[in-house]
C-alpha cells in the first residue's frame, strides 16, 4: 500500500470557480506529475482518476483548529456524496487516502488578508500520503486519524542552516496503487508519495499467514522496486473480534511476526493501534503513540524528499548555460518548490522561489542586451500582440502558466504570471503595500525589458498594458484593505496612480482624443488596434463594472468619455499626493492637466494649475521649469484675455535668458504690440512692475551731494539696464517724487547740508537676479561690528564679540514667492513731484537717462518710484531701495567775521576773516558793509586786499578786488558783485590799541582797562592774557539791522614792577613777560615819573636798547632812582615799551608802544637791620651744637618824616619814638634760637638811632650757613576805635582774611618778599581779644644789610658723623 | 553599446531646495530632467523627515532610489546639513549598482565640501567652480 503525502490545500472560502482549472485534462500519470495536475485531479470528477479521492467536507473541517467553514453554497470540489464511491472494494485491503484538497490560495479578494490574519502562527500542513492494507479498517479510522494528526506541532528541522519551523501535519490519504509510484526522476513533489502505511486488523495467525503476509511481501517488493523507504505497517487491535475467536494467538504474536517477517533492525516501522474506536484510556494512550510515530516518519519522509528535490533543482539550475536549457522548464520545477512551501504556508519561502526566478529572467535580459544572448530568451522576443494586462484576480492564472509550460509565452506573459503569483504570496503574507512598489518597478522594467530585447510593440500598447496593470494592482490591493488602511497608505499607492494618469494621458494624445477637433481616421484605426490587442475580457471581471479594462475601452471609446476618465484620474493622483505632502508632484500632475485643458481650450481651467506650478518653482528657484511653466501661462492668459497678466508674463519671458533670443523678441514684441494696440483707449493705464523690463542700476546726482538750494538745477541720472532683446521706445521715464518738510530740524538747515551731506552721488541699486528667489539673492549684506565691554570696576575686558546690526532684516520671515509675481500693488503714485524725461528708447543693456529738475521749495525730495511708460502699459518700480532723496535748502543772506589765528593779540595788526554767505541775496555792484568805528580798534586799509567768492558747493567762482574806504566814524567795505547763494571770502587786518594808561593809577596789575575787559581764561591764573572785547556793528546790505560783531584781542604781555633797595639807593625793576606764542622785538623802553617830581631822577641801567622778548619768556628793565630832593612818598611811574612782532620786518602802520603805569610808595630806607653772628668765646668759629651769639643791630637812618606819622609813634620830650617788633625766623630750620626770639623795641625817631639785640642761637648744621632773617615789624598799639568795628565774632571767622588786608596792602605797594611768616605771626597774635596790631614795614624801609651773609660752622669734634648741608 | 550610453543628471539642491547646481548630460532634455528632480525632491523630503523621527543612524547620508521612473532612475544623497544631492541615471544602465552610485555620491560630496570651504564662496549662490565642473564631467564620463 502506499502512503502518499496528503495534500491539504486549505481552502477560503471564495467565489466561485478561480481554481477551477478547465475541465477534461486528466492527469497524466506519465511525466511529472504536478501540483497542477493534481489540483486539476482534484477538482474534477474522481472516476477519471484510478485512485479514489476521499473527499473530506469542509463541515469536518470546521472542527479543527485553524479550519474555518466553507460558507454556504461554496462549491466544493467534489459532492461530499461521492466521498466513498470509488473505493475499490474487492476485499483487497489496500486503502489509498487522498487528502481532500482545500486549498491554499484565497482567490477572493475580499477574503484573502483577513483569513491569513486569524490563521497565522498556526502554520498547519504537511503532507503525508499513503494507504494500503484494509480499506474498511481504515475507513473506520480515517475520520479519527484526519482530525488527530494535525493537532501537534511538529518541529521541522531544515537543511542549509535554515530556521527550524513548527508545523503542523495533514495528510492526504491515497489508495495504494503501483501506477502512481514516481519512477525516476520524478519532479513532482505535490504528489510524491512520502509514507506508505498498511493496514491489517489481522489477529489470527492463519490468516496472516493465508493473505495477509503475502500481500505485505508484495507490497513491500513494489516499494523496494520503486526504491521507495518510508514505510509503516499498522496493526489494529481489536478486543471485539478477540472475543469471538476463540483459539487466538496472543495478540502480540501477530506483531511479532511482521516484526521478525519485515522489519528487520526497523522494529519502529511497524506500530500497534488498539481499539482505536473505543473511549478508552487505553485507546487513547495507543492514538499518541500512533499519531507521534506517524507525524515523525512522515516529516522524516518529507524533509528528506524535499531536500532531494532541491539539490535537483539546483543541478537543473546549474545547468543553465548549457545549450538546451529551458528556462520554462526550469521555472516549473522552481515553482514546483514554490507550490509546496505555499502549501506549507511558508509563504516567504514560496516568494524566495519566485523571486529567484524573477532575478534570474532579468539577469538573462540584461545579458541578452550585453549581446549574450540565450536563446531560450527569443521565444520571449515575439512581437507583442496581447497587452491585456496583470490578471491578479486568480491565484494561479492557468492560462498564461499553460503558456509557459508550452513555450509560448511572451515576456509580457511571463511577467504578468510571475508578478500575479508573487502578488498573491505578498498578499498572504500581509504585505499589500509590497505589491504596489513592486508593481511600479515591474512595470518601469517590463518596458526597460522590452526595450532592450527589441520587442517590436505597436505604439500605445505598452501603455495600454501599463495602464491596464497599474489599476489592476490598485484594485487588487483594494479589494484587501479597508478604507482606512489605503488612505494611510497612500505614499505607496500614489506612484501607481500618476504612472496610470500619465499613461492614460499618452493614450489620450495618441489616440487624438485630446486635440480640439477630436480623433481622424488614423487615430480611430490606431485605437481600434489598440482596442484589439486588449482581446476579450477576463470572465472574472467582467461583471464587474470598474473593471480596469472595462475603464480602458471606455475612456478609448469617445472623447468625452475619455476626459472624464481622465479627469477622475488626475484629480485623484494630486489629491493623494497633497494628502501626503508631495506638493511638487501634485504640482506636476496639475502642469499636464494644465497642458490638457489648454488642449481642450479651456485655459480658464488650466490657469490656476499652471499658476500654483509656477509659484511652487518660483518659490524654489528652479529656472527651467518657471522658464517653461510661464510660457503655457502666457499662452493660457493670452486665450484668457487677461492683458494685464499677459503682458506681465510676456515682458517677464521677454527678459528670460532661458529662453532663445527669437522667443524673447517674440514676448517683447507682444508686450509692445499690445501697447501700441490698447492706445485707442486713453485713460486706461496697465500698470506692470519694473523689474522685468528694466532694472535701475545706479543712481547718480549733480550736484554730487545732493544738496541743490532753491532755484538751483539738478540733475539725476539714471543708469537702466533694460532687459528686453531689442530696443524699445518709451514714450516717458518718470519717477515720482516725494517732498516733505522737515522744519526745526538741525540735520536740514543749509548749512549742515552744504558742510556735512558728502556722498561721491553715485546710489548703486543691488542687482536683481529676476528669476531667482528673492530671499536668497536680494538679503542684505551682513553688517558685523565689534563689541567689547569692559568691566566698570577695573577696565578689563570681559566680554567681546561680534554684533550684527541688522539682523533685523536678515532674520525676517521670508516671504512666500507670492510676492514675485503678483502684481504687487505697482500702483502708480500720483504726486505733485515728478521727474520726467520723455520719448526714451532704451537699448538693450545699460542705458543713461538724465533728469533735469530746478528746485523750487525747500525740503526734502524722496526719489519713490520709478515709471515707464510704453503707450497705456506703464511699468512701475514701486519702490527705490535703497532709499534716494535729495534735498533744497533756502538760505539767509549771513556774515560771519573770524580772526584767522586763535585770538586776536592786541597792539599788532591781525586778519580778520569776513565770510559774506550770499544766501537768496544776490550782491550787486555797490552793496558794501558798513563798518561802525570803534576808537581802539583800526582797519587797516590795504589796497591789495581781494575777495574770494565761492558757490555754496565751495567751488571757486570768482576773485574780485575790494575796496575799503575809511572815514571817521565809518569804514565801508565795497562788496564785489555775487550771485545768491554764493559765499564772499576776503581777510581784513585789524589792529586793536593797546589800552590806554589808567589815569587813575590804580590799575597796578596790568596794562588792561579792567572795566571793558574781561579775563576770560581763568584756568591759570597769572599765565593767561588779558583780553579785551571789541564790538562792531556792521550794516549789511540786505539787512536794515546791524550785525554786531564782537572781536576779542589778547594783552601779549604781562608787566610787574618792583622796588629794590641797596641801603638807602633805590631801584625800579619792571618785568617784561611775554604770554603769546609770538616773539616780539622791544624797543625803546622808557620809565618817567609822572608825578614830575623835581630833582627825581630816573636813571636807565639798561644796556641795550632793543631787545627780543621770546614767546613764554619775561625781560627785566631796571633804573636807579636818584633825588637831590627829599624825595615825595609816593613816585608815580610809567613805563612805556615799544614792540612789533619779531618775524615781520616791516609793518605798514607805526605801532602804539606798550605802556605800563604804576605807583611806588614808600620807598625812603628808615631802618637798617643788621645781624652778626659770632663764635663763643675762646672759639674762632661756630660749631654745631655749641651756642653763638646773635646780634642784631637796627639802626635809624633818617628822621622824622612823614611815613612816621602813625599810631605808634608816640612823643616824649620831644624825643618821637615808635615801637618796632622784631622777630628771629630760621626758615631753614639751620639754627636752633634760643630764648625770645622775637621782641619789641622801642625806637626813636631820630637819625643813626641804633638799637641792640643779643640772642643765642644754635647752628644745627656745618657748613656755611646763612645767617637767620630778622624781620621788622611796626607794633600798633590796641586801637580801641578799631576793635569795635569788628566783633569777637568776625574777628574769628575773617581771622587772617581781615589782617591779611592790612599787611598785603603795603607788600602789595611794592615787596615781592615773603609774606608767610608776617602773616603767622599777625594771625598769632589775633586770637583772643583785641590785641596790639602788627604791621609789616614796607620793603622800602628797611634794609636788612645782612642779608646774604653767611657764616661758617664747623662740625663739633666729637661728631662721627659729617653732615653737610648745601643749601 | 548603445544602452551603454547613458544619460545622467547631477544636481545638487541646497536647504531650502534653491538648485545650486545642475549639470545635465545631453542637455537637449534638461527641462525634463529638472522636473523630474524638482519633483523627486518630495521624496528627498519625505525620507529626511522619516530620518528624523526614526533617529536612523545620521550617518548614513545615502537615500537610495528615490523616484523610478520609466526611463530614469533617480538617486538621493543628503548631507548632514541638509543639502540634498540627486543623481538621474538613465534606466537601462543596469551597470551602475548601489555600490557604484554611493561612491558617487560620496566623491561629489568631498568637492562640495571644497567648494564650500572657498572663502570666496557665497553659501547659497550658484556653484560655478571649475574643480567642481571638472569632477562632475569625469564623473559623467565614467559613467556613459
Amino acid at each position: 500500500m502506499e502512503v502518499w503525502p496528503g495534500r491539504r490545500l486549505r481552502r477560503g472560502p471564495d467565489p466561485a470557480g478561480d481554481l477551477r482549472p478547465p475541465r477534461g485534462r486528466p492527469p497524466t500519470s506519465s511525466g511529472p506529475t504536478s501540483y497542477l495536475s493534481l489540483l486539476e485531479a482534484t477538482s474534477d470528477l474522481g472516476d477519471a482518476l484510478p485512485v479514489v479521492r476521499l473527499q473530506l467536507d469542509s463541515a469536518r473541517g470546521a472542527g479543527r483548529p485553524g479550519r474555518r467553514a466553507r460558507p454556504e453554497g461554496a462549491p466544493l470540489f467534489a459532492p461530499s456524496g461521492r466521498r466513498l464511491c470509488s473505493w475499490p472494494c474487492a476485499g483487497r485491503s489496500f486503502l489509498a487516502g487522498t487528502a481532500s484538497s482545500r486549498r491554499t490560495v484565497p482567490s477572493g479578494p475580499a477574503e484573502g488578508l483577513p483569513a491569513l490574519g486569524c490563521e497565522r502562527g498556526r502554520s498547519l500542513r504537511a503532507v503525508v500520503v499513503f494507504g494500503a492494507g484494509d480499506q474498511n479498517l481504515f475507513t473506520s479510522i480515517y475520520p479519527t486519524l484526519s482530525q488527530q494528526l494535525p493537532r501537534e506541532p511538529m518541529e521541522w528541522r531544515r537543511s542549509y542552516g535554515r530556521a527550524p519551523k513548527m508545523i503542523h501535519l495533514e495528510s492526504n490519504f491515497v489508495q495504494f496503487k503501483e501506477e502512481l509510484l514516481p519512477k525516476e526522476g520524478n519532479k513532482a513533489l505535490l504528489t510524491f508519495p512520502f509514507l506508505h502505511i498498511y493496514w491489517t486488523e489481522c489477529c489470527d495467525t492463519e490468516v496472516y499467514k493465508a493473505t495477509v503476509k503475502d500481500d505485505l511481501t508484495k507490497w513491500q517488493n513494489v516499494l523496494k522496486a520503486h526504491s521507495s523507504v518510508d514505510w509503516l505497517i499498522v496493526v489494529v487491535e481489536n478486543d471485539a473480534k478477540k472475543k469471538n475467536k476463540t483459539n487466538i494467538l496472543p495478540r502480540t504474536s501477530i506483531v511479532d511476526k511482521i516484526r521478525n517477517d519485515f522489519c528487520n533492525k526497523q522494529s519502529d516501522r511497524c506500530v500497534v493501534l488498539s481499539d482505536p474506536l473505543k473511549d478508552s484510556s487505553r485507546t487513547q494512550e495507543s492514538w499518541n503513540a500512533f499519531l507521534t510515530k506517524l507525524r515523525t516518519l512522515l516529516l522524516m519522509s518529507f524533509t528528506k524528499n524535499l531536500g532531494k528535490f532541491e539539490d535537483d533543482m539546483r543541478t537543473l539550475r546549474e545547468k543553465r548555460t548549457e545549450p538546451g536549457w529551458s528556462f520554462c522548464d526550469y521555472f516549473m520545477v522552481q515553482e514546483e518548490l514554490a507550490f509546496v512551501f505555499e502549501m506549507l504556508q511558508q509563504f516567504e519561502d514560496a516568494l524566495v522561489q519566485y523571486d529567484e526566478l524573477d532575478a534570474l529572467f532579468s539577469q538573462y535580459v540584461v545579458n541578452f542586451g550585453a549581446g549574450d544572448g540565450a536563446n531560450w530568451l527569443t521565444f520571449f522576443c515575439q512581437p507583442v500582440k496581447s497587452w491585456n494586462g496583470l490578471i491578479l484576480r486568480k491565484p494561479i492564472d492557468m492560462e498564461k502558466r499553460g503558456l509557459i509550460q508550452r513555450q509560448e509565452a511572451t515576456l509580457l506573459d511571463l511577467r504578468s504570471y510571475l508578478f500575479s503569483r508573487q502578488c498573491t504570496l505578498l498578499l498572504f503574507l500581509q504585505r499589500p503595500w509590497e505589491v504596489a512598489q513592486r508593481a511600479l518597478e515591474l512595470l518601469h522594467s517590463c518596458v526597460q525589458e522590452l526595450k532592450l530585447l527589441e520587442v517590436s510593440v505597436p505604439p500605445g500598447a505598452l501603455d495600454c498594458w501599463v495602464f491596464l496593470s497599474c489599476l489592476e494592482v490598485l484594485q487588487r490591493i483594494e479589494g484587501c484593505c479597508d478604507r482606512a488602511q489605503i488612505d494611510s497608505n497612500i505614499a505607496h499607492t500614489v506612484g501607481l496612480w500618476s504612472y496610470a494618469t500619465g499613461k492614460l494621458k499618452s493614450l489620450g494624445y495618441l489616440c487624438g482624443l485630446v486635440s480640439e477637433q477630436g480623433p481622424n481616421s488614423e487615430d480611430l484605426n490606431r485605437t481600434v488596434d489598440l482596442l484589439a490587442g486588449l482581446g476579450a475580457e477576463r470572465p472574472e471581471t467582467a461583471n464587474t463594472a470598474q473593471s480596469p479594462y472595462k475603464k480602458l475601452k471606455e475612456a478609448l471609446s469617445s472623447v468625452e468619455a475619455f476626459e472624464k476618465h481622465y479627469l477622475d484620474l488626475s484629480h485623484a493622483t494630486i489629491e493623494m499626493y497633497t494628502s501626503i505632502g508631495r506638493i511638487r508632484s501634485a504640482k506636476f500632475v496639475g502642469k499636464d492637466l494644465a497642458e490638457f485643458y489648454m488642449r481642450k481650450k479651456s485655459p480658464q481651467k488650466a490657469e490656476i494649475y499652471l499658476q500654483g506650478a509656477l509659484k511652487n518653482y518660483l518659490a524654489e528657484g528652479w529656472a527651467l521649469p518657471i522658464t517653461h511653466t510661464r510660457k503655457q501661462l502666457a499662452e493660457c492668459q493670452k486665450h484668457l484675455g487677461q492683458i494685464e497678466n499677459y503682458l506681465q508674463t510676456s515682458s517677464v519671458l521677454a527678459s528670460d535668458r532661458h529662453l532663445t533670443e527669437s522667443e524673447r523678441e517674440h514676448f517683447c514684441r507682444e508686450v509692445v504690440g499690445v501697447a501700441r494696440r490698447q492706445a485707442g483707449s486713453p485713460g486706461h493705464k496697465i500698470v506692470l512692475p519694473m523689474h522685468s523690463f528694466a532694472q535701475l542700476r545706479d543712481l547718480h546726482f549733480t550736484p554730487s551731494n545732493a544738496v541743490v538750494h532753491v532755484g538751483g538745477v539738478l540733475s539725476v541720472e539714471i543708469t537702466v539696464c533694460s532687459q528686453m532683446p531689442v530696443p524699445v521706445h518709451v514714450e516717458q521715464i518718470a519717477i515720482n517724487v516725494h517732498f516733505s518738510i522737515e522744519k526745526n530740524n538741525y540735520r536740514k538747515t543749509a548749512e549742515w547740508l552744504t558742510k556735512h551731506k558728502t556722498a561721491n552721488g553715485i546710489v548703486s541699486f543691488p542687482a536683481e537676479s529676476s528669476p531667482f528667489p528673492t530671499s536668497q539673492n536680494s538679503l542684505p549684506a551682513l553688517e558685523l561690528c565689534e563689541m567689547f565691554e569692559r568691566s566698570p570696576s577695573d577696565n578689563s575686558l570681559h566680554t567681546t564679540g561680534i554684533i550684527c546690526k541688522n539682523v533685523h532684516m536678515l532674520l525676517r520671515k521670508q516671504e512666500s514667492g507670492a510676492s514675485l509675481e503678483a502684481p504687487s500693488g505697482a500702483a502708480l503714485e500720483a504726486g505733485a513731484h515728478v521727474l520726467k524725461c520723455a520719448a526714451v528708447t532704451l537699448e538693450p543693456g545699460p542705458n543713461t537717462i538724465t533728469f533735469r529738475t530746478q528746485a523750487k521749495e525747500p525740503g526734502t525730495y524722496t526719489l519713490r518710484q520709478l515709471c515707464a511708460s510704453v503707450g497705456p502699459v506703464w511699468f512701475v518700480l514701486p519702490h527705490i531701495y535703497p532709499l534716494v532723496q535729495y534735498d533744497v535748502y533756502s538760505q539767509e543772506p549771513q556774515l560771519h567775521v573770524e580772526p584767522l589765528a586763535d585770538s586776536l593779540l592786541a597792539g599788532i595788526p591781525q586778519k580778520v576773516k569776513f565770510t559774506v554767505t550770499t544766501g537768496h541775496y544776490a550782491v550787486k555792484n555797490g552793496d558794501s558793509l558798513q563798518l561802525s568805528n570803534v576808537e581802539a580798534v583800526l582797519i587797516l586799509c590795504h589796497e591789495e586786499n581781494r575777495a574770494v567768492i565761492y558757490s555754496n558747493m565751495r567751488e571757486k567762482a570768482a576773485d574780485a578786488a575790494l575796496r575799503v574806504q575809511s572815514s571817521d566814524k565809518v569804514t565801508s567795505i565795497s562788496l564785489p558783485a555775487a550771485p545768491a547763494y554764493h559765499v564772499i571770502e576776503f581777510e581784513l587786518e585789524v589792529l586793536s590799541l593797546p589800552s590806554a594808561p589808567a589815569t587813575g593809577g590804580e590799575g597796578t596789575m596790568l596794562g588792561v582797562t579792567e572795566p571793558r575787559g574781561k579775563p576770560k581764561d581763568t584756568q591759570k591764573a597769572g599765565h593767561c592774557m588779558a583780553t579785551t572785547d571789541h564790538q562792531v556793528s556792521i550794516d549789511c546790505p540786505w539787512s536794515i539791522y546791524s550785525t554786531v560783531i564782537s572781536l576779542t584781542f589778547s594783552m601779549p604781555f604781562r608787566t610787574t614792577h618792583s622796588l629794590l633797595s641797596s641801603g638807602t639807593r633805590k631801584y625800579v625793576q619792571v618785568c617784561v613777560q611775554n604770554l603769546s606764542e609770538l616773539d616780539f622785538q622791544l624797543s625803546d623802553s622808557h620809565l618817567v615819573d609822572t608825578g614830575d617830581s623835581t630833582g627825581l631822577r630816573l636813571i636807565p641801567l639798561n644796556t641795550e636798547s632793543e631787545q627780543r622778548i621770546h614767546s613764554k619768556q619775561a625781560v627785566f628793565f631796571v633804573w636807579e632812582l636818584k633825588w637831590t630832593q627829599a624825595p615825595p612818598p609816593c613816585l608815580h611811574c610809567r613805563f612805556s615799551v615799544g614792540f612789533s612782532p619779531a618775524s615781520e620786518e616791516r609793518l605798514s602802520v607805526s605801532l602804539k608802544p606798550y605802556t605800563y603805569e604804576f605807583q611806588v610808595d614808600n620807598f625812603l630806607t628808615l631802618y637798617n637791620v643788621r645781624a652778626e653772628i659770632s663764635p663763643p668765646p675762646g672759639t674762632e668759629l661756630c660749631k654745631t651744637g655749641s651756642l653763638c651769639s646773635l646780634e642784631v643791630s637796627i639802626t635809624r637812618l633818617s628822621d622824622l618824616s612823614e611815613v612816621d606819622k602813625d599810631e605808634a609813634l608816640t612823643e616824649c620830650d620831644e624825643c618821637f619814638s615808635t615801637k618796632l617788633m622784631y622777630e628771629v625766623v630760621d626758615n631753614s630750620s639751620n639754627w636752633a634760637v634760643c630764648g625770645k626770639s622775637s621782641g619789641v623795641i622801642s625806637m626813636p625817631v631820630a637819625a643813626r638811632a641804633t638799637h641792640r639785640v643779643h640772642m643765642e642761637v644754635m647752628p644745627l648744621f656745618a657748613g656755611y650757613l646763612p645767617l637767620p632773617d630778622v624781620r621788622l615789624f611796626k607794633y600798633l598799639p590796641h586801637h580801641s576805635a578799631h576793635s569795635s568795628q569788628l566783633d569777637a565774632d568776625s574777628w574769628i571767622e575773617n581771622d587772617s582774611l581781615s589782617v591779611d588786608k592790612h599787611v598785603d596792602d603795603q607788600v602789595d605797594s611794592g615787596s615781592v618778599q615773603s609774606r608767610g611768616s608776617v602773616r603767622s605771626v599777625a594771625s598769632s597774635d589775633h586770637k583772643g581779644l583785641p590785641m596790639p596790631r602788627l604791621r609789616a614795614l614796607p620793603p622800602g624801609q628797611a634794609f636788612n644789610a645782612s642779608a646774604g651773609t653767611q657764616v661758617l660752622v664747623v662740625p663739633s669734634q666729637d661728631d662721627h658723623v659729617l653732615e653737610v648741608s648745601v643749601t | 553599446m548603445e544602452w551603454f550610453l547613458v544619460t545622467s543628471a547631477a544636481v545638487i539642491l541646497f536647504l531650502q531646495n534653491y538648485p545650486l547646481y545642475i549639470r545635465s548630460v545631453p542637455t537637449e532634455n534638461e527641462l525634463k530632467f529638472h522636473y523630474m528632480v524638482h519633483t523627486s525632491l518630495d521624496v528627498v523630503d519625505e525620507k529626511i523627515s522619516a530620518m528624523g523621527k526614526a533617529l536612523v543612524d545620521q550617518r548614513e547620508l545615502y537615500l537610495g532610489l528615490l523616484y523610478p521612473t520609466e526611463d530614469y532612475k533617480v538617486y538621493g544623497y543628503v548631507t548632514n546639513s541638509k543639502v540634498k544631492f540627486v543623481m538621474v541615471v538613465d534606466s537601462s544602465n543596469t551597470a551602475l549598482r548601489d555600490n557604484e552610485i554611493r561612491s558617487m555620491f560620496r566623491k561629489l560630496h568631498n568637492s562640495y565640501t571644497d567648494v564650500m570651504c572657498n572663502p570666496f564662496y557665497n553659501p547659497g549662490d550658484r556653484i560655478q567652480s571649475r574643480a567642481f565642473d571638472g569632477m562632475v564631467t569625469s564623473m559623467m564620463i565614467q559613467v556613459c
